[in-house]
């Protein structure tokens, strides 16, 4: 553990020191901030965060790949990772470390955007389970994001094929209904098992993120199921050890 | 400290190091010679457990660096020859980190920091961003990293590549008092460097060891000529070439084209020259004296360092030039 928390220390600190953080911020909190007004402004708007999620959900797709797109990139990029690499570190413990910095930066954000919840309270009278089980499922899917970003950060030492490797893989799991509409039978529920949240419905476009399908939807409604919390925890544990495997593989070549 | 025993490694279906064996023993400093690509690197990456071997096995203070690859790396203190640095850090955060990450908790680093740097000479750059630092300094940081742990074994790869000359004899000083309290395995291509600091030379070449020597015994053994260089003004190259190699002394002469090219001497009329002459005859003496004797201007003449590129070259036309 010593190790990882060291790790972890020195990389929340870099977000810190450079821009990278407080545009990220900056970015999540405005971003949110729309999608949450636009949900609650109608005439009878329900007093829910549902908005928040949604755009919470959609903005991740590109957010955590932009948090971890330099942790591993850079290191291959210096050619620190020879330092890391020849130093008594286990691999696992070098990505947890830089894993647990990332998520911990995207937690802190998560706490600022809460003003949304205070706003609620304040001019609503808004369904506590719902709200609760909805930050919740939003911890476990940025969770599951930043594992991907990780994996594609380790893929090459330039940040900005981290990025588009990353929101691609993340992409390409949200939309992987429009594959499973067109497949039947077991390849269909397979398909529909492994969506990460659900994608847009061309009939209801305010519903991103939180309509049906994917694994996020029935956090936002107040449901915590025992399959949703398993498969972030699932996807965040394979990428995790895929990024171990890749770090694994460079010591080979 | 160090044991490699019929060691290989192959880049897919590429050798880079074909059954290497050697030791280093405790407190000794081994020189590791080569032309670029020839397996310096890719052996000193197997030694500090970056890349397994292919094939053989390597042991540093006793410890297998494939099967007890923690253990093994616990005891190295390792600088890679593209100096890693984070650049965005401070030189003592940097330092810090380092340590720590080697295993160094808090208390020794506090204690151990103040030392390395006053060791190293950073002492008013202690403060500064690592980006912000010239190559010569960044050089020390990395040398800092390597030794802040107080390692039994140090691994250097080329520590005195691209830095200035003056940066060059410190770091060269630096590195020979490290060598009193280290095992030390230095890889370098320059032979001088080599012999002033190591008290054993292993010459690579092609991925194999050909020389494993004292470094004296290896110059006197491959040290067949001298070459000097020579900058001559008003003259005719022909003219000048004929003459020395009237010179017993001399092997040959020809002018200095790559000089010649960057103009360093041409510019005042200065034509750059290079004269290779058996070892041990004055040969300098007599060059400067048949200058003078003829009326040329002479503006510079200096005895060449041979680079080990050179060695192997003359190895290999050994006949032509003895003739």
């Amino acid at each position: 553990m010593g190790y990882i928390t060291i790790i972890a220390g020195k990389e929340l600190r870099t977000y810190f020191a450079s821009p990278m953080a407080y545009v990220v911020s900056a970015a999540f909190l405005a971003i949110t901030g729309f999608f949450f007004v636009a949900s609650v402004s109608d005439a009878f708007a329900e007093a829910s965060i549902r908005g928040y999620l949604a755009g919470a959900v959609f903005f991740m797709i590109f957010m955590s790949p932009a948090l971890t797109m330099r942790l591993l990139a850079e290191e291959q990029k210096l050619g620190t990772l020879e330092l890391l690499l020849t130093s008594p570190l286990r691999e696992f413990e070098i990505v947890v470390g830089k894993f647990l910095a990332a998520y911990a930066m995207t937690l802190i954000m998560l706490v600022l955007s809460l003003y949304f919840v205070i706003v609620l309270f304040v001019y609503g009278d808004p369904d506590v389970g719902p709200l609760l089980s909805g930050l919740l499922g939003l911890a476990l899917y940025a969770m599951a994001t930043l594992a991907v970003g990780l994996f594609a950060s380790a893929l090459s030492s330039n940040q900005i094929v981290g990025l588009v490797v990353g929101s691609g893989i993340l992409t390409a799991l949200t939309i992987i209904d429009f594959v499973s509409d067109r497949v039947s039978g077991t390849a269909s529920e397979v398909l529909d098992a492994i969506q990460l949240g659900a994608s847009f419905s061309v009939f209801d476009l305010d519903s991103f993120g939180v309509a049906e399908g994917g694994h996020f939807a029935d956090f936002a409604r107040g449901i915590i199921s025992l399959t949703d919390v398993a498969y972030y925890f699932s996807i965040t544990a394979v990428f995790l050890l895929l990024t171990v495997l890749v770090l694994e593989a460079r010591r080979w070549r | 400290m160090i044991k490699i025993e019929h060691m290989s490694k192959s880049y897919g279906p590429y050798p880079a190091v074909i059954d290497v064996s050697f030791e280093v023993l405790k407190g000794e400093i081994v020189g590791f010679l080569g032309p670029n690509g020839a397996g310096k690197t890719t052996t000193m990456r197997v030694v500090t457990g970056f890349t397994p071997p292919t094939t053989g096995d390597v042991t540093v203070g006793g410890y297998n660096v494939v099967s007890h690859s923690l253990d093994a790396r616990r005891h190295i203190g390792y600088l890679p020859e593209t100096v890693p640095l984070y650049l965005d850090m401070t030189v003592s955060e940097y330092l810090s980190y380092m340590g720590s990450i080697r295993g160094m908790n808090k208390k020794w680093v506090k204690e151990r920091l103040p030392k390395v740097i006053d060791m190293v000479r950073l002492g008013d750059y202690r403060n500064t961003l690592v980006g912000r630092l010239s190559k010569g300094y960044r050089q020390r940081t990395g040398i800092a990293q390597a030794i802040l742990h107080e390692p039994d074994v140090l691994i250097m790869d080329e520590p005195t590549i691209g830095i200035d000359p003056i940066q060059v004899v410190e770091t060269r000083e630096l590195i020979s008092e490290l060598g009193q309290e280290h095992t030390m395995l230095l890889s370098s291509h320059i032979l001088p460097e080599v012999s002033a600091i190591c008290q054993r030379v292993l010459v690579i070449n092609d991925g194999r060891i050909v020389a494993d020597d004292k470094p004296d015994e290896l110059s006197t053994k491959l040290q067949h000529a001298e070459r000097i260089e020579v900058s001559v003004r008003e003259v005719e190259s022909s003219a000048f070439i004929n003459s020395m190699r009237d010179i017993p002394a001399v092997i040959d002469a020809r002018t200095d084209q790559r000089a010649a090219i960057q103009q360093r001497a041409s510019r005042e009329g200065f034509v750059p020259f290079i004269v290779d002459a058996r070892p041990n005859l004055q040969s300098a003496e007599t060059i400067a004296r048949t200058v003078v004797e003829n009326g040329w201007g002479l503006s510079n003449l200096t005895p060449l360092p041979m680079t080990l590129e050179e060695i192997f070259l003359e190895l290999t036309t050994e006949e032509d030039l003895g003739e």
